[in-house]
């Protein structure tokens, strides 16, 4: 039950009927999106970025309505960096990297999600669903390639072998079109997924959760991750307090599994037990309250000929870790660049099945972490319970009992150990980095400006050569990455200095500085090493030496290359 | 595979037995369960070994369907 919303304004989004409903032709489209919710207008985002037009369709015209998600994760904000998106949603955001856990009245631990230094971004940032939407709305409006179509709403469905035909409904009638290739982000409902009769299988949780959020103006409650087990305000359930942006806070109670819902989320009733938390002397307002039961949830496949299904439509978790949203955003970077080359005729749709392979995988990861999460934090029997109370009381005096709390293993981008993209080492590395794996983030400076390693790669495969000064490099090794840059599916190189230089390129090629070290030890570099990365920056493969038919064969494999 | 010792390895079980009772003494049933978990996690990381402790949970949760079987 909705209380007022205060401090965020809805903006309605206008109806305009669209080429169909003005011509009563059927239009065709190479990618139509259903569903604008986060995971949806990244995909779009992400067409755009690839130069790809799109329709995206939404029965709504505003963006998401009160509290959802909050916590996006330091792999997101590096997709939105690489989509140009990330700066007003880091300005506006609250950061952190600390979350503590208390037990009863004491502190437990704390923990640091990102203990070292040299990243672009923090491990998280807490920002309000609908101002995430609005900043990845905002870049679509007077995009050429981005046709946003608000209340127009999927009805149904004709599936053929190399199109989809969509009847979508409107404020002034129905009308038809057909994608080349169909994206379905219309969440955990999802229409595609019923009309297509796919199964959603999985089980709710039994245990009910209130979401609140206040407004409040305090000072003693740092941009931290608090979590409560068994607290005196809340006695036998937990509780999980944040910070957002506008001085609106997160509460999260657990109830008792009987809870009467009606009761639980009358204002006044909520007001008294976030009184009991927060003391009687901390003036707050109420902006929000929701309660929730939590699914656990995922389909078989992901793709389905002409139709991916991304975000909630293909998965969805408790929010124990805030691996919701995030991991639809891993879905769509996943996704985008491996369709393009499909759509390009440059790779193999076999391509498509390693979106399948690799983001089902992804899917079990989530749903195995958050619903170890959900039972550590509501256990059902008394045995449980102890178990918990007894592991809790060693953690604060011991650390070898922490590893074994649980409040949420936080969200983090997949690792893909046994990735079918990858090529295996054959050379020794020694650094946690392999492939398969995202790529580590390291201050560089290029031309004398400070910038990142992961700001500086994305979007194409790309080669990161280490070499001690450009000058280094060899008439052999430049005669290589020429051809590889010349390729049909082109790889771009860049060299990666130990030594300090003013250069921003070096014939033809760009030049990071590895300013502080940290980019040749994060990838175990030696001069002559060389990454192959993929188009979402992942790892598929790496030597010591560069060798521009392994290059070539490694990349043909990470990107199933027809050409 | 089998890792986990079954075979008498305590030299002298009647004390140690003993102290394990003692702890139990004035105890309620509630804080007896509390007081084995914490006495399970510690020796859990002592032993290190997970595969040893998914044997010894398999072996218990077997005797416990045979034992409600009975
Ligand atoms: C209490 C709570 C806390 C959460 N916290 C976090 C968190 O901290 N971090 C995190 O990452 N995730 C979190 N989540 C999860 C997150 O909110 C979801 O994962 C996310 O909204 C999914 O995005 P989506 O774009 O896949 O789907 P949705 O946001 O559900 O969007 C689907 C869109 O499709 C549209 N649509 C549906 N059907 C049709 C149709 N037939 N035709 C046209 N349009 C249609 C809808 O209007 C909607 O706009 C939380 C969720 C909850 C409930």
């Amino acid at each position: 039950m909705p209380v007022m919303q205060r401090t965020y304004q809805y903006e309605e989004f206008p109806y305009r009927p669209s080429r169909e409903e003005q011509s009563g032709e059927i239009g065709h489209y190479p990618v139509v999106i259903v569903g604008a919710g986060p995971v949806g207008l990244t995909a779009a985002n992400d067409l755009v970025y690839h130069g790809i037009p799109v329709v995206l369709i939404d029965e709504d015209n505003k963006v998401s309505l009160g509290s959802r998600a909050i916590c996006f994760d330091k792999r997101a904000l590096e997709i939105f960096d690489r989509l140009g998106v990330v700066e007003p949603m880091e300005a506006k955001g609250v950061t952190w990297n600390v979350g503590r856990v208390f037990h009863q009245e004491e502190e437990v631990y704390q923990f640091n999600l990102l203990p070292e230094e040299g990243h672009a971004h923090p491990a998280f940032i807490n920002l309000q669903q609908y101002y995430l939407e609005e900043y990845l709305i905002r870049p679509l409006r007077d995009q050429p390639l981005a046709d946003l179509r608000w209340l127009n709403r999927l009805e149904a469905l004709e599936i053929h072998e190399d199109f989809v035909r969509l009847t979508v409904s409107t404020p002034q009638g129905t009308y038809q079109m057909d994608a080349e290739w169909l994206i379905a982000a219309d969440g955990a409902h999802s229409t595609v997924r019923k009309l297509m009769g796919l199964d959603y299988k999985g089980r709710q949780f039994e245990s009910k959760f209130l979401i609140t959020d206040v407004v409040m103006q305090n000072e003693d409650f740092p941009t931290e991750r608090w979590f409560w087990f068994d607290p005196p305000f809340n006695p036998g359930y937990s509780a999980l307090l944040h910070k957002q942006a506008d001085n609106v806070w997160r509460i999260d109670m657990q109830l008792p599994r009987d809870a009467d819902e009606a009761e639980a989320q009358d204002p006044e009733r909520v007001e008294q037990r976030i009184r009991r938390m927060l003391g009687d002397d901390v003036p707050f307002e109420l902006e929000w309250i929701s309660l929730y039961r939590f699914h656990s949830r995922r389909m078989d496949r992901f793709w389905h000929g002409r139709v991916f299904f991304v975000g909630d439509a293909a998965h969805i978790v408790s929010p124990f870790g805030a691996r919701g949203a995030n991991s639809g955003f891993q879905d769509v970077d996943n996704l985008i660049w491996k369709l393009k080359l499909v759509m390009q005729g440059q790779a193999s749709p076999e391509l498509l099945e390693t979106f399948n392979q690799e983001r089902t995988y992804a899917a079990d990861e989530n749903l195995f972490h958050t619903e170890t999460s959900t039972e550590f934090i509501s256990p059902k029997t008394s045995g449980q319970k102890t178990l918990r109370k007894a592991i809790l009381d060693l953690a604060r005096e011991y650390a070898f009992a922490r590893p074994f709390i649980n409040s949420g293993r936080l969200s983090k981008a997949t690792i893909y150990p046994s990735s079918p993209l990858s090529t295996p080492d054959e050379d020794t590395f020694a650094c946690q980095l392999a492939p398969g794996w995202p790529p580590a983030d390291a201050p560089v400076t290029v031309g004398g400006q400070s910038s990142f390693l992961t700001q500086q790669v994305g979007g194409q495969f790309q080669g990161l050569l280490f070499l001690q000064k450009p000058e280094d490099l060899s008439a052999e090794q430049l005669a290589d990455l020429k051809a590889l840059a010349q390729k049909d599916v082109p790889i771009h190189t860049l060299l990666v200095v130990a030594q300090p230089t003013p250069l921003r390129e070096y014939e033809g090629m760009p030049v990071l500085v590895d300013v502080q070290g940290l980019a040749w030890k994060r990838y175990d570099a030696t001069p002559g090493t060389y990454y192959l990365l993929r188009p979402d920056q992942y790892i598929c493969a790496r030597w010591r030496t560069l060798d521009r038919n392994k290059v070539e064969a490694a990349q043909r494999h990470a990107g199933r290359l027809i050409v | 595979m089998a890792k986990l010792h079954l075979e008498p390895r305590i030299q002298n079980p009647d004390p140690l037995y003993k102290a394990l009772a003692y702890l139990h003494t004035d105890l309620s049933a509630e804080e007896s369960l509390v007081v084995n978990a914490k006495l399970l996690f510690l020796l859990i990381n002592h032993i290190g070994d997970e595969a040893v402790v998914y044997e010894a949970i398999d072996l218990v949760r077997k005797d416990m369907d045979s034992s409600r079987v009975e």
